[in-house]
C-alpha cells in the first residue's frame, strides 16, 4: 500500500506518494533523483548507502522509507551551501580521501554525522565512527587526515 | 611588476580534477543513470557446478506479463575473451555449464521484481559432470576435461630454464626448498557491476554504458557477441567504482544486456548484485607453490626453481597470462641467474580468475621473500643484507630478455631501514611484536598489449578553439586512480598553462581515441608520453602563431603559458592572441601524440611466452611491516607499515601517496583475512561479512616514501605507482610474524585460525599441552634465540 510520505529532504520539505515496502535507498535513488547515496551490497554490509536521519547516520538500505516520515534526512547532495563544498567534501577533495568515489558518498554523510556531534573528534573516534563504511582504494590513511582536516576547516570558520 | 613565468603542476600534490563531482554526489556511475524506460535484467545462473544442459524451459518466464525478453545460449554462439588465442567463454552457457553461478539464460521485464519472478520460472534440466575444485583434482589422471580444446584441463604450462639450476645449487652454501599457498581472492570493488545497453531498432545501433576498465576491449566483444559492425556500437564509460584487475575484459554482465536490449529493441539495465559481483570474479587463483633456493654464505642466489600451479576457474581469461607473470617476474628485481620455472594454470569448476592488481607477481613474491628472509636467517644475515647482495645494476637486461633502465630498489630499501628503526629495533622488540622486510616489482604496461594490431600503444587528442580551452580527449578509462588529473596535469605543464584551461574528455567511444584501457599500470607511462607528444605538437603550432605576431623566428619564441614572448626584454603577446593568429588558418586545431614501446623491451625469445614480462620500466618498493602476534589467540595486528616506492617520478605526488598506500593496504587484505570459500562450487564468501576486507579499525599508518629514479623513457621520469608495492606486504607480513614469535606461515590469509593452528603444532611438538600457556610456547626458534 502506498502513502504519503512527508520528509525535510536537504533542508526542502517534499510529499510522496511511497508504497509502504520501499527502502529508504530506493525512495531516495529512484523517487526523489538523488543518486548521490550509493548501493555497495546485498544489504548492511558496506556503509555506502549512509545518510543522516535527524543528525544520526543511517544505513538507508536497511531502514523503511516510511520510517523517515516527519524527519530530517540529509544525504550527500545536500551538505554544499551556495556552490561551495562543505568541511567534509572539501577534506575528502583536497586530502584525496576519495579515489574512485563510489564509497565517498557514505563516508563522507558518516563523518559529517561524527563532526555534528563532536567537533574535535580524536583519531579514535574517526575510526570508531567510520567502523562500518568499507573503502576498497584508499586504505583508509588518506580518509583520516580528510576527516581531520575538515575538522579544521570547520574550527576555523572557513567552511560548514 | 610580477615575473611571468610558466605555471608547473608536475610534481605537486594536485587533489584530482575530477573529486568535486566524487565528493558533492554529482558523480554518475554506470547505475546512476536515469533512462526513462529503461528494462530491469536479471540473469539465470546455473546451479550446478559442472552438467550438460539436457534441456533449459523458458516458456513460463516468457509468459509471465511483464516479461519484454528472454535470452539463452541460443542466442548467441559466438565466443568471447580477452586473449585471441583463449577464447572459449559464452556470454551465456551453451550445451555446458562449468561452474555454479555461470549465466544460463537472462530476462528483460518491466521492473526488478518482474524480471527477479520470471527468472525463477526458468527450469533446466542437466545430466551432472564430475566437478574438480581443486588445480590438483581436475589435473588428476581420469579428469573429465571441462573443454575439449584443453585435456587434462590444463589451460597452459609453462616450462623454462635459464642457465642451470643444478649448477646453481651445486655452487650454494645453503639450499632450501618450502612449499607455499594462498587463497583465492577477489577485488571486491566498491561498485558492483552494472550496464545499461540501448538498443536502436530503427538506426540498429547500440549504446552501452559499462562500468569497465577496458572501454575498447568491451567494444571489440561486443562487436564479436552481437555480430555486428564496430561502427555501430558507441561505448561509454562513466564514472567507474574501482577495478583492480576484475573489470579488465568484456564481463558477461555487458555482453547479456546487450543481447537483451537488442532483442527487446529498447534500453536494458542490468545492475548486479554484491553476490553476483563475487561470482563474476576474474580474482587471484588459489595458488601452490614450491619454491628452491641457494645462497652463497654471503647471501648472494645462486639458483631458483619455481613450480607454480594456478585454479584458474572455468574459463581462461587472462590466464595464459597469469601464469607467465608468474615465471617471468621472478626476474627484474634481483640480478639472478640459474632459474627454472614449471607452472600450469588449470581449469576448475570455480569462476574464472582474472587479473588482480599486481597480476601474476604476488603469491609467487610472497613465496620468494618468504624463503630469501628464513634462509638469511638460517646464514645469520640481515635481511637487508641479503636482499644488498642481490640488487641490480641499470641499465640491463635479464637473463629472460627484460629491459630495465631505472632501479630505485636501493634507495627504497635505505629508506625503509632508516624510517622503520630497524637497526635499532630489530631483534629488541618484546616477544609477540616484530618487523619484516620485503621487496616488489611491477610493470608499467605491457610493451606488447593483449590485443596486437601495430598500432600506437597509445594515442592522445588535443582540441584547440577560439574560446582558448585546450581539450584532451582520450580513451583512457579513470576508474579513481587519477589518470584523468595526471594526463591535464601533463599537458598543462608542457604548455606552461593553469590546469584549469584544460578540460578532459574521456570514455566514449563516439569522441576519444581508442585505449587499450587502464590495466597493468600502462596509463600514466604510455598515455601519459603520448599526452606529452600531443602538448609538444599543440606548443609548436602556437610558437609558429606567436613568431608571426611578434614577426620574430619561431626559434626565438619563449613560451611562458600566458605569454609568448621572444626574448626577455619583449612585452610578448597574450595566450589567447596567439590562438586567435593560430586559428586563421585552418580554424579549430586538433593535434594528436602516440607513444609505442620501444623493440627492446618486448621480451625475449628463449621460452614459448617470454614477451609476458616485458615494459619500458619497472617500478620497485620495499616495505617494513610491524606486527603485534596475539599467541594465545592467534590474532595478528598490523601497527604500522613504512614502505617506499620508486616511480621515477611523482607527477602527482598525492595520488601517488594515495596509490601506494591502497596497494600495501590490498595486501594486507590478502594477507590477513580475505579468501574466499566454496561448498560444492558455491561460493559461500560472496558478500563483504564473509568476505572479510580490512575496515579502518584494523587499518595501520602507512607512511609512503617516494623514490625518484628518472625513467629516461617515462614521462617526465615516471613509473607505475598503483600496483608494486601490494606484492610486498605479504612476505614483509609473515617475515614480521617470524620475527615476533619464531615462526614461519607458508600458507595465507593469516587468519586466527590459521596461525592459531600453526601455534598449536608447535606447542605439542614441544611437548606442551595444547592449552599451552604463553610461557610454553617460549620455545626458542631459529633467529630468536640470538637475540639474547
Amino acid at each position: 500500500m502506498a502513502r504519503l510520505l512527508n520528509v525535510t529532504l536537504n533542508g526542502r520539505r517534499r510529499t510522496d506518494a511511497v508504497e509502504d515496502n520501499v527502502l529508504l535507498l530506493d525512495y531516495l535513488r529512484e523517487i526523489a533523483g538523488l543518486t548521490g547515496t550509493k548501493t555497495g551490497c546485498d544489504g548492511g554490509e558496506c556503509g555506502a548507502c549512509t545518510v543522516l536521519i535527524d543528525d544520526t547516520p543511517t544505513l538507508s538500505c536497511l531502514t523503511l522509507a516510511a520510517l523517515a516520515e516527519g524527519r530530517r534526512v540529509d544525504t550527500v547532495e545536500g551538505l554544499a551551501q551556495g556552490g561551495r563544498l562543505s568541511s567534509v567534501q572539501r577534506g575528502f577533495h583536497e586530502k584525496l580521501g576519495a579515489q574512485c568515489g563510489y564509497c565517498t558518498p557514505g563516508l563522507i554523510m558518516a563523518s559529517e554525522g561524527l563532526l555534528r556531534r563532536n567537533a574535535h573528534p580524536s583519531e579514535a573516534d574517526i575510526r570508531a565512527a567510520l567502523g562500518s563504511n568499507i573503502c576498497r582504494c584508499t586504505g583508509y590513511v588518506k580518509i583520516i587526515e580528510a576527516v581531520q582536516h575538515a575538522a579544521e576547516l570547520r574550527a576555523r570558520g572557513e567552511a560548514a | 611588476m610580477n615575473e611571468i613565468a610558466a605555471k608547473r603542476s608536475i610534481g605537486g600534490y594536485v587533489p584530482m580534477v575530477d573529486g568535486p563531482d566524487k565528493v558533492s554526489g554529482r558523480a554518475k556511475y554506470t547505475a546512476d543513470f536515469a533512462t526513462p524506460g529503461a528494462l530491469a535484467g536479471r540473469m539465470y545462473r546455473s546451479p550446478y557446478s559442472h552438467a550438460e544442459i539436457v534441456e533449459l524451459d523458458v516458456s513460463a518466464a516468457l509468459r509471465l506479463p511483464g516479461v519484454v525478453a528472454v535470452v539463452t545460449g541460443a542466442d548467441c554462439d559466438k565466443t568471447h575473451g580477452v586473449l585471441p588465442v583463449a577464447r572459449s567463454e559464452y556470454p551465456m552457457a551453451r550445451e555446458r555449464v562449468r561452474y555454479r553461478g555461470e549465466p544460463v539464460a537472462a530476462v528483460a521485464a518491466v521492473d526488478e521484481a518482474v524480471a527477479e519472478k520470471a527468472v525463477s520460472l526458468i527450469r533446466m534440466r542437466v545430466r551432472e559432470l564430475p566437478a574438480y575444485y581443486s588445480a590438483a583434482a581436475a589435473k588428476a589422471q581420469g579428469a573429465t576435461d571441462l573443454h575439449a580444446h584443453r585435456p587434462h584441463n590444463i589451460e597452459r604450462d609453462v616450462l623454462f630454464e635459464l642457465g642451470s639450476v643444478a649448477q646453481g645449487f651445486a655452487e650454494a652454501a645453503l639450499v632450501r626448498e618450502e612449499s607455499y599457498f594462498c587463497a583465492e581472492v577477489c577485488q571486491n570493488q566498491m561498485e558492483m557491476h552494472a550496464a545499461l545497453a540501448e538498443y536502436d531498432p530503427v538506426r540498429e545501433r547500440m549504446t552501452v554504458h559499462a562500468s569497465t576498465q577496458v572501454p575498447y576491449y568491451v567494444h571489440l566483444m561486443l562487436a564479436r557477441i552481437l555480430d555486428m559492425d564496430a561502427s555501430r556500437i558507441r561505448v561509454i564509460k562513466p564514472h567507474v567504482g574501482g577495478g583492480f584487475g576484475c573489470r579488465t575484459e568484456a564481463l558477461n554482465v555487458e555482453l547479456i544486456a546487450a543481447l537483451l536490449a537488442r532483442k527487446a529493441g529498447r534500453a536494458v539495465r542490468m545492475v548486479l548484485t554484491r553476490e553476483e559481483t563475487f561470482i563474476t570474479h576474474r580474482g587471484r587463483p588459489e595458488t601452490e607453490i614450491r619454491l628452491k633456493m641457494g645462497l652463497t654464505k654471503e647471501g648472494r642466489i645462486t639458483a631458483v626453481e619455481c613450480e607454480c600451479y594456478q585454479r584458474g576457474g572455468a574459463h581462461s581469461g587472462y590466464g595464459i597470462v597469469t601464469i607467465l607473470y608468474s615465471g617471468s617476474m621472478l626476474y627484474a628485481i634481483y640480478d639472478i641467474h640459474n632459474v627454472k620455472y614449471i607452472g600450469a594454470r588449470v581449469l576448475t569448476n570455480t569462476p574464472p580468475c582474472g587479473a588482480f592488481r599486481g597480476h601474476g607477481t604476488v603469491d609467487v613474491r610472497f613465496a620468494f621473500e618468504a624463503l630469501l628472509d628464513e634462509m638469511a636467517g638460517e646464514l645469520g644475515l640481515d635481511p637487508f643484507a641479503v636482499r644488498r647482495a642481490n640488487l641490480l645494476t641499470a641499465p640491463t637486461f635479464t637473463d629472460n630478455d627484460l629491459m630495465i633502465n631505472s632501479y630505485g630498489l636501493p634507495e627504497c630499501l635505505d629508506w625503509v631501514e632508516q624510517a622503520s628503526g630497524w637497526k635499532e629495533r630489530k631483534g629488541r622488540l618484546p616477544r609477540g611484536k616484530g618487523l619484516g622486510l620485503a621487496c616488489s616489482h611491477y610493470i608499467s604496461g605491457a610493451s606488447r598489449p593483449v590485443n596486437w594490431t601495430g598500432e600506437p600503444h597509445a594515442t592522445v587528442k588535443l582540441k584547440l578553439d577560439f574560446d582558448g580551452s585546450i581539450v584532451l580527449l582520450t580513451g583512457a578509462a579513470e576508474i579513481g586512480q587519477g589518470s584523468s588529473t595526471v594526463l591535464v596535469q601533463t599537458v598543462a605543464d608542457v604548455l606552461g598553462l593553469e590546469m584549469a584551461r584544460i578540460r578532459i574528455v574521456s570514455g566514449d567511444s563516439d569522441v576519444v581515441p581508442k585505449d587499450n584501457g587502464s590495466y597493468s599500470s600502462r596509463v600514466t607511462f604510455m598515455v601519459g608520453n603520448a599526452a606529452i607528444e600531443a602538448a609538444e605538437n599543440l606548443k609548436k603550432i602556437l610558437v609558429a602563431a606567436a613568431a608571426r605576431k611578434l614577426e620574430a623566428r619561431p626559434d626565438d619564441i619563449e613560451c611562458l603559458g600566458e605569454l609568448y614572448r621572444a626574448g626577455a626584454q619583449d612585452k610578448g603577446v597574450s595566450f589567447n592572441d596567439v590562438v586567435t593568429e593560430a586559428l586563421k588558418e585552418n580554424g579549430t586545431i586538433t593535434v594528436s601524440g602516440n607513444f609505442s614501446t620501444i623493440r627492446a623491451s618486448h621480451g625475449g625469445k628463449k621460452y614459448r611466452g617470454a614477451a609476458i614480462g616485458g615494459t619500458m620500466g619497472y617500478s620497485y618498493a620495499a616495505q617494513v611491516v610491524e606486527v603485534s602476534v596475539d599467541e594465545e589467540t592467534g590474532v595478528v595486528t598490523v601497527d604500522k607499515v613504512w614502505v617506499a616506492h620508486d616511480c621515477g617520478k611523482a607527477l602527482n605526488r598525492l595520488t601517488v601517496e594515495g596509490q601506494v598506500q591502497g596497494s600495501v593496504w590490498m595486501g594486507m587484505g590478502q594477507a590477513l583475512s580475505e579468501e574466499s570459500g566454496y561448498h560444492d562450487g558455491l561460493m559461500v564468501t560472496a558478500n563483504m561479512l564473509d568476505y572479510r576486507v580490512p575496515t579502518i579499525q584494523d587499518s595501520p599508518p602507512i607512511e609512503v616514501h617516494i623514490v625518484e629514479s628518472n625513467d629516461p623513457y617515462g614521462p617526465f621520469g615516471a613509473k607505475e605507482a598503483g600496483e608494486g608495492s601490494l606484492a610486498g606486504f605479504l612476505p614483509a607480513l609473515t617475515n614480521a610474524v617470524a620475527d615476533a614469535v619464531g615462526l614461519r606461515l607458508h600458507e595465507l590469509p593469516a587468519t586466527p585460525d590459521r596461525v592459531f593452528a600453526v601455534l598449536e603444532k608447535r606447542r605439542r611438538a614441544a611437548g606442551a599441552p595444547s592449552s599451552a600457556s604463553r610461557k610454553a610456547a617460549a620455545v626458542p626458534a631459529a633467529g630468536r634465540a640470538a637475540r639474547g
